[in-house]
């Protein structure tokens, strides 16, 4: 692999897919041992991306170098360097855990001397030692993604692109997945990760935002929520929460409103100034008001906001 | 291309088959029904067909006629009655394959030396049955006639007339034209499409169906590997089914073997080379299970069954359905597997379906080949 500091290198990259845009000219750059998180909703364009970084689709336009091959011109080369764990669970449920990684170790052309103690450090790194023998059907959703997760490290790859690796798996198995991610950059891997659950996206070094195919926020998850959004955020505790939306969506100095657990996120241009006026605006409408306060904005804020933004532009245009 | 990454892929296969009651079951059971089912069950011998016999007379010289068609092996007197009606009846409900009626006159007009007529009412729904009852019948009737007139010929005290021309037959091949032998080698053709094109089918369209396919294609393994991979264990297990076919064939149902196992190995490789490609060039194109398997059954199976020669013979199909026989590869298989179990024709004379085995072999596997690639567009 050529020496270089970008694991992978986006640019102007376009898939279509007959007349829909799946990913619309997207430019990013991973460097090398950080876990560079993919975030955004279904649809948004994240596993066709992550398919054209791994070869496994054409892109229609732009460049992608990952391990410094290009992925259009030499798929095979970058498929030598990387990991990949495919959004559905993909691996053989009728092969035991050991005959999965043997395939697997096959397939990457791992050496026989080697063998042993590459399917022993797998094991020991997905936790399934002494569960070689069990038919991988068998095996609860966190396992399976772990023993995916070895599969795919098996040939020690310096990059990792995992689609979705934890959708479907309950909170703890998640948690656990995340310390393997972050063990594996401490070790120099790369992890390119794509996911829809924003307290993962907290987990990584750096974010892209993708929305409709297209970028629309990139940059460590404390730049985003600093820069990224249009405005202050304000909580508000009341009462009849889904009328309060309603009348605030059309209320002066209120960019956006929307319901979070069981109070109010709005998004404002001045929370100081805007404070009173809401409880105001509010108490006008028989809606009473509790606590009124300035927060920190979480992912999920930012991300709603980049959004709408670009749902009002679209609409503009 | 690696042997280590074909391995692994045809190690992964052979676990999925062993694990698979429903392969296991095709690969195992299948062959050894198929050719006790076609090898007892499906007879293309006329035997003891049940007749109905109305004889309005009953003297001496009808029940003579009579006696000669309960000596044949071909008739059954199921019954003998009174009426036209219960002949009827009987051709109605399929009781009887024939009615034979025997005028009241019968003995009177021999005496004259008259022509007489004797009425055969046969069922025609089947016509191949129907024309081998007739035949069957005019040779009964035809041999009753010879006697009466050498009778007759003795009485008036004549000499014995050298008798006119008759053929002397004698069988090749299947001397005791037994349909088993006839049938039995063919067998070996339906157990390779099923195996060949219906597992393959499944096993291909399985993989992209659960995703495991762009696993697999993610990793440096190439789509030669993929293919020769998967593929190799049902090489292995069609050719292993086709032993097992034959020594139950030659064992079992007495065919008789004549020709080289070379050959018999060589065509029979040709031909699973034929069926994996379209078993693996379908499931390319379906990419769902049940849709690779039921197309997979209707290029292969179908033809093999119908059009090969299998069970009926091509020289008797219309000329149209003729020319198509030529684009089934199944038809030369069969072709050559009469001609090397019964006749034991040399191979050097076998070009004619050999050649164009290879070369369906050599284009099929060529467009299967190129129908794969490793990518998910």
């Amino acid at each position: 692999m050529p020496e270089q500091a970008s694991s992978v290198v986006v640019e102007n990259l376009v898939k279509r897919f007959g007349d829909f845009v799946a990913v619309d000219r997207i430019q990013l750059e991973v460097r090398k041992g950080e876990v560079f998180g993919f975030l955004g909703p279904n649809g948004a364009g994240k596993s066709t991306t992550i398919r054209m970084l791994c070869g496994l689709l054409k892109p229609s336009a732009g460049r992608a170098v990952v391990a410094g091959y290009d992925v259009a011109r030499s798929p095979e080369a970058v498929r030598q360097n990387i990991g990949y764990m495919s959004q559905k669970f993909s691996l053989y449920n009728d092969l035991k855990v050991i005959e999965n990684l043997r395939l697997f170790a096959g397939l990457y052309s791992v050496p026989a001397r080697e063998l042993p103690s590459r399917i022993a450090w797998a094991l020991e790194m997905a936790n399934l030692k002494g569960r070689e023998n069990l038919i991988t059907r068998t095996l609860p959703g966190g396992w399976k993604q772990r023993l995916a997760l070895g599969c795919a490290v098996l040939h020690r790859p310096p990059i990792i692109f995992l689609d979705e690796p934890t959708s479907g798996v309950d909170p703890i198995s998640r948690r656990q997945f995340w310390d393997l991610i972050h063990h594996m950059a401490e070790q120099g891997v790369t992890v390119f990760v794509t996911t829809h659950y924003m307290e993962e996206a907290e987990y990584c070094n750096r974010l892209a935002l993708i929305f409709r195919g297209r970028i629309v926020a990139l940059g460590t998850p404390a730049e985003l929520k600093r820069d990224s959004m249009r405005g202050e955020l304000l909580l508000v505790e009341c009462e009849s929460l889904g009328a309060a939306v309603e009348a605030l969506q059309s209320a002066p100095q209120v960019t956006d409103a929307a319901v979070f657990g069981n109070a109010l996120h709005l998004v404002v241009p001045d929370a100081a100034a805007a404070g009173p006026r809401v409880r105001q605006y509010l108490a006008e409408r028989g809606i009473a008001v509790g606590r009124i306060e300035k927060i920190r904005a979480t992912l999920e804020d930012v991300f709603v906001s980049v959004t709408t933004a670009r749902d009002e532009e679209a609409f503009e245009a | 291309m690696s042997l280590t990454r074909l391995l692994a892929v045809a190690r992964k296969e052979m676990i999925h088959i062993r694990r698979d009651a429903r392969s296991l079951m095709i690969v195992v059971v299948m062959p050894v029904v198929l050719m006790l089912l076609f090898g007892y069950g499906v007879s293309l011998d006329l035997k003891g067909l049940p007749i109905f016999v109305y004889d309005q007379e009953g003297s001496q010289q009808s029940q003579d006629l009579l006696k000669r068609f309960e000596a044949s092996e071909y008739f059954h007197v199921a019954r003998v009655v009174t009426s036209y009606a219960a002949i009827g009846r009987a051709l109605d409900d399929g009781r009887a394959k024939m009615g034979l009626v025997i005028p009241w006159d019968f003995s009177d007009r021999l005496m004259q030396g008259g022509p007489v007529e004797v009425q055969a009412l046969v069922d025609g729904t089947d016509d191949n049955t129907a024309n081998v009852l007739i035949g069957y019948a005019q040779a009964v009737v035809q041999g009753y006639s010879s006697q009466v007139q050498l009778d007759w010929l003795r009485e008036h005290g004549q000499a014995m007339q050298p008798a006119p021309v008759s053929v002397e037959t004698r069988t090749w091949y299947n001397e005791d034209l037994e349909s088993s032998a006839f049938i039995v080698p063919g067998v070996l053709a339906l157990v390779m499409s099923v195996i060949g094109a219906f597992l393959t089918s499944l096993t291909i369209s399985r993989e992209w169906e659960r995703g495991s396919m762009e696993q697999l294609i993610s990793t440096p393994v190439s789509a030669m590997e993929i293919m020769l991979g998967k593929l190799a264990p049902y090489f292995v297990l069609g050719v292993f089914d086709v032993a097992v076919c034959a020594a139950i064939a030659i064992a079992w149902f007495h065919v008789p073997f004549r020709g080289s196992y070379l050959t018999l190995a060589t065509s029979s490789a040709l031909f699973m080379i034929v069926v994996l490609s379209l078993g693996f060039f379908v499931s390319v194109i379906a990419k769902s299970q049940f849709a690779a398997s039921q197309i997979a059954l209707i290029i292969t199976f179908l033809p093999a069954f119908l059009l090969s020669g299998f069970l009926f013979a091509i020289e008797q199909m219309p000329v149209v359905l003729q020319w198509i026989t030529r684009i089934i590869p199944a038809r030369y298989y069969v072709s050559v597997l009469k001609k090397i179990f019964l006749k034991g024709t040399a191979t050097g004379m076998l070009g004619a379906d050999l050649v164009p085995l290879a070369v369906f072999a050599v284009v099929l596997a060529a467009v299967a080949t190129r129908s794969f690639h490793k990518r998910l567009d």
